[in-house]
């Protein structure tokens, strides 16, 4: 229960935030997503944030932290789906989302990622896991 | 309602939306009241061990709106100018909180004092 899922889908990792995080939620997704860019050699991280309501200086510096050591392991972060009551609020608030990429939706934001990915870096055959055949 | 620990908090603020949709806030201020009112519970948990807080309804004319009062026994803030400002912080984070809150609210209000504790409160108008 205490997990948000990590999808993988070919060099990419995707997760769909669904829940009003708290805080330990959040530092185990922060800490999962880097273990998992680093174990699959990802190329890019996908954050769906359109199901949340709020994002507060706690969170939004965990999707700070998730891009800045993404980053360091090669990886590109986009946040998408922010709601555009969420994008007043953070600016008022005062939040910098430094490094923090973002697009209106996952399709916008999967061509983001692909556009930010250097050609030839990544496993473009592999499409839905991470089976590879010889 | 009391809130001492991190699980506490998104409880909270489902109430504080509740509270928000019964006097018909628009969704943009109900979205600067409820990150305001999570910048402030967090403060009340990391600084000061956790807290009270009390939702009202307030009414100025015609205007409705929400009051919010966080009061803690915890330490205090020694510096509260220092405090109000951004990027003061000395729990080594962003230092957003007060002040972002400030700005995210109609009405705020910070009295503390060192060794007793701190009462923040805040009103967001419905159409402030
Ligand atoms: N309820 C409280 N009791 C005691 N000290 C507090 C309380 N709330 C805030 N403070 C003090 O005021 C400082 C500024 O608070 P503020 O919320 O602006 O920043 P922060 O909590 O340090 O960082 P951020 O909120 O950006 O994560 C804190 O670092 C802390 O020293
Ligand atoms: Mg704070």
């Amino acid at each position: 229960m205490d997990k948000i899922p990590i999808l993988k889908m070919g060099s990419f990792l995707l997760v769909t935030i669904q829940v009003d995080l708290y805080d330990r939620l959040a530092l185990n997704l922060e800490a999962d997503l880097i273990r998992m860019v680093d174990k699959t050699g990802a190329k890019g991280v996908l954050i769906d944030i359109s199901a949340v309501n709020i994002v507060d200086s706690f969170m939004g510096r965990i999707l700070g932290n998730i891009a800045s050591m993404s980053r360091i392991l090669d990886a590109q972060t986009v946040v998408v789906g922010m709601q555009p009551a969420v994008a007043i609020t953070l600016v008022e608030l005062g939040l910098p989302l430094n490094g923090v990429r973002t697009a209106l939706n996952v399709e916008k934001g999967m061509a983001l990622l692909q556009s930010m990915i250097p050609p030839g870096s990544g496993d473009e055959e592999i499409t839905e896991d991470d089976h590879i055949s010889v | 309602m009391a809130v001492v620990k991190e699980q506490d908090v998104v409880p909270f603020r489902n109430r504080v939306r509740e509270y928000a949709v019964k006097i018909k806030m628009g969704l943009v201020n109900q979205t600067k009241l409820i990150t305001a009112a999570s910048e402030l519970v967090r403060n009340m948990l990391r600084y000061a061990n956790g807290g009270k807080i009390r939702i009202e309804i307030v009414t100025k004319g015609r205007d409705n709106g929400i009051r919010l009062t966080f009061a803690d026994t915890g330490p205090g803030i020694s510096n509260i100018d220092l405090a109000m400002k951004d990027g003061y912080s000395t729990g080594k984070s962003l230092g957003l909180g007060l002040p972002g809150a400030k700005r995210l609210v109609n009405e705020f209000n910070i009295q503390t004092e060192t060794g007793k504790g701190t009462t923040v409160t805040i009103i967001k108008w419905s159409n402030g």
